[in-house]
């Protein structure tokens, strides 16, 4: 009996051991097919902005300035929104309203990234440019809003960014805000607080998991692919400017792996990748310990599943 | 004193505050229902049995369709299931079984790192360990990059169905002298089996909608295939060639994948919110 019971825990435990041992697999590989690139150039190869691959000169600055330019935009317009629904659905709606809400917004988050941005190719983008020609001289004049109106460029990425980021926030805050314990707002009211006081007091209760729900957004931005790489004009360049064409980290790699004759450009391209890799996988980690931490405070026995929520 | 029902600042900024919330809900469901009704609107037209029968045809000539694509990515969520539901189910079990074990807090740590790599890494991936290797872009290739953004999708949902279990179940079949292994496969799993292909229809779902992956694994293929060792072609990446293609024909086209897509998602998620309410109907009974 006790032979059985450990051979089923070891087969069992084989599969689960796959999950590891895939994660390891991919840290390896990436650092290791990135090799030739990191020896070459070393740190310059995110200080510098020249990506010529016919004369082997590889800079990815402007990929990574163009990733995280567009994410934290993209984070600037979805966290508000966001917060607003996580608080409209889980503290004021009627209880009816609620679930069709909650579907409504999962249903915003399984839309596939490539029919965004298919819609953002022949919907959003000319309107932006319409924005952009109607937009007078004197604004045009700033830095923020400089280059020729092409309609595709920083700002529609932002804002289809957005669109796909605020389920995820959403959902996070809404669990995060549930784990707030009843007398929080009870004790609020009690002291005379109007329901935004109240409200607000519990949204400081949960701040850090807030934070965290936040940070999970701008981790689901950094990585989302196809609907940027159709609407951001792909041209690697560092620019403040919201209208001016730019490029991602992950709009290189799908633009340009398959076109990776060399072995220099390829490994150039993984090393990429490889970055993407950890950027992304610090900024979940750093997500989840705080929607944990918080979650644990308010109500251990909820808190595993809220943060591991956290990434549905 | 001066009335307390009069409208104080307190009161009005409360009441805009509500306001403001409401109007993001709003805000949010705008792009959705613009979204859809593109998709709708657009694909409709471009939709007809031509699509579903024919594969591509040259720019200019009428009637060409994606059979090629449809056959393509049922293919390839076909391989990603065979890999990842054996995979997902069996660590999901561990992961409830042996919940407080350092390998388990090892493995669900795993799990959650993987399901938030980007796609396109996984893709990347894919790239170094099948393409490589095999020195063409493969079926074979596209369904392992997908496989592996479902397994740990999988993973949490069995995890998370059998640890909701009741403990009486489990308790009997081990009265009765069943090994673990007897109580767990034939117990406790066939008691969460409703809600664990729910959670595998839906990653299905999620999986059939990925692009990025398949860039530069399965690649694309203009003509009809089922080989494993050769490109193929898929709905998704053929939507994004055709979507930034100059020809007014292919951008119909586009449309008409993007709402059997669409289609796709509707049907899974709106069948797992009615088996998730049947099952809860039945066990609330």
């Amino acid at each position: 009996m006790r032979s059985a019971d450990f051979s089923f825990r070891v087969g069992v435990g084989a599969f689960a051991a796959a999950l590891l041992l895939i994660v390891i697999a991919i840290a390896m590989t990436l650092a290791n097919d990135s090799a030739l690139s990191i020896e070459k150039f070393g740190l310059s190869f995110w200080g510098t902005s020249n990506w010529d691959p016919v004369a082997g000169e590889f800079g990815a600055l402007p990929f990574i300035w163009g990733t995280l330019y567009s994410s934290v935009l993209a984070l600037l317009i979805a966290t508000p929104v966001a917060l607003g629904i996580a608080v409209f659905v889980s503290e004021l709606c009627p209880d009816a309203l609620r679930a069709p809400l909650i579907f409504l917004t999962e249903l915003l988050a399984a839309i596939p990234s490539i029919v965004y941005g298919l819609w953002g190719i022949f919907v959003l983008v000319p309107a932006v440019r319409a924005l952009e020609v109607a937009m007078p001289d004197s604004l045009r004049a700033l830095p923020l809003f400089s280059g020729p109106p092409l309609g595709v460029g920083m700002f529609a990425a932002a804002l289809i960014l957005a669109v796909m980021v605020v389920p995820f926030t959403s959902a996070i805050a809404r669990e995060v805000l549930r784990t707030v314990p009843a007398s929080q707002r009870e004790a609020a009211y009690a002291l005379g607080a109007t329901r935004f006081e109240a409200i607000r007091a519990a949204m400081f209760y949960a701040r850090t998991g807030i934070i965290g729900a936040v940070m999970l957004g701008f981790g689901r931005a950094l990585g989302e692919t196809m609907a940027v790489t159709m609407v951001i004009g792909n041209n690697p360049q560092v620019s403040l400017s919201l209208f001016a064409p730019q490029y991602t980290m992950a709009a290189v790699l799908a633009n340009e792996f398959t076109e990776a004759a060399d072995a220099l450009y390829l490994s150039a391209l993984i090393e990429i990748g490889l970055v993407l890799f950890v950027i992304t996988l610090f900024v979940n980690m750093l997500s989840r310990a705080l929607i944990w931490s918080m979650a644990r405070q308010a109500s251990p026995r909820r808190a595993v599943l809220v943060a591991r929520g956290a990434e549905a | 004193m001066t009335g307390a029902r009069t409208a104080s600042p307190r009161r009005v900024l409360s009441a805009f505050f509500v306001v403001a919330c409401a109007l993001c809900v709003v805000v949010a469901l705008i792009p959705l229902a613009f979204v859809l009704f593109f998709v709708v609107s657009q694909g409709v037209q471009s939709l007809n049995l031509d699509f579903f029968i024919n594969n591509p045809r040259p720019v200019g000539e009428a009637g060409g369709g994606m059979a090629n694509a449809i056959v393509g990515t049922l293919m390839l969520t076909g391989l990603a299931a065979a890999m990842a539901v054996p995979i997902g189910v069996l660590s999901g079990v561990y992961l409830s079984e042996y919940r407080g074990s350092r390998f388990a807090s090892a493995v669900r740590f795993a799990a959650d790192t993987l399901n938030g790599v980007p796609s396109i890494v996984i893709g990347v991936f894919a790239y170094a360990v099948v393409v490589l290797p095999l020195r063409h872009f493969s079926t074979l290739a596209g369904g392992f990059a997908l496989g592996i953004m479902m397994i740990p999708i999988i993973t949490r949902t069995t995890e998370e169905l059998l640890l909701l279990v009741p403990h009486a179940l489990r308790e009997g079949a081990l009265a009765l002298g069943a090994t673990r292994a007897r109580a767990v496969f034939t117990v406790i799993v066939p008691a969460a089996l409703p809600g664990i292909i729910t959670g595998v229809v839906l990653a299905l779902a999620r999986i059939a909608g990925e692009t990025a992956p398949l860039l530069f694994t399965s690649f694309n293929n203009r003509f009809f295939s089922t080989s494993l060792s050769q490109p193929i072609s898929s709905i998704t990446v053929q939507v994004f060639t055709y979507a930034i293609s100059p020809y007014e024909d292919w951008h119909r086209q586009a449309w008409a994948g993007a709402l059997v897509l669409v289609s796709i998602v509707l049907v899974c998620s709106m069948a797992a919110r009615f088996a998730a309410a049947r099952v809860a109907s039945i066990r609330g009974q």
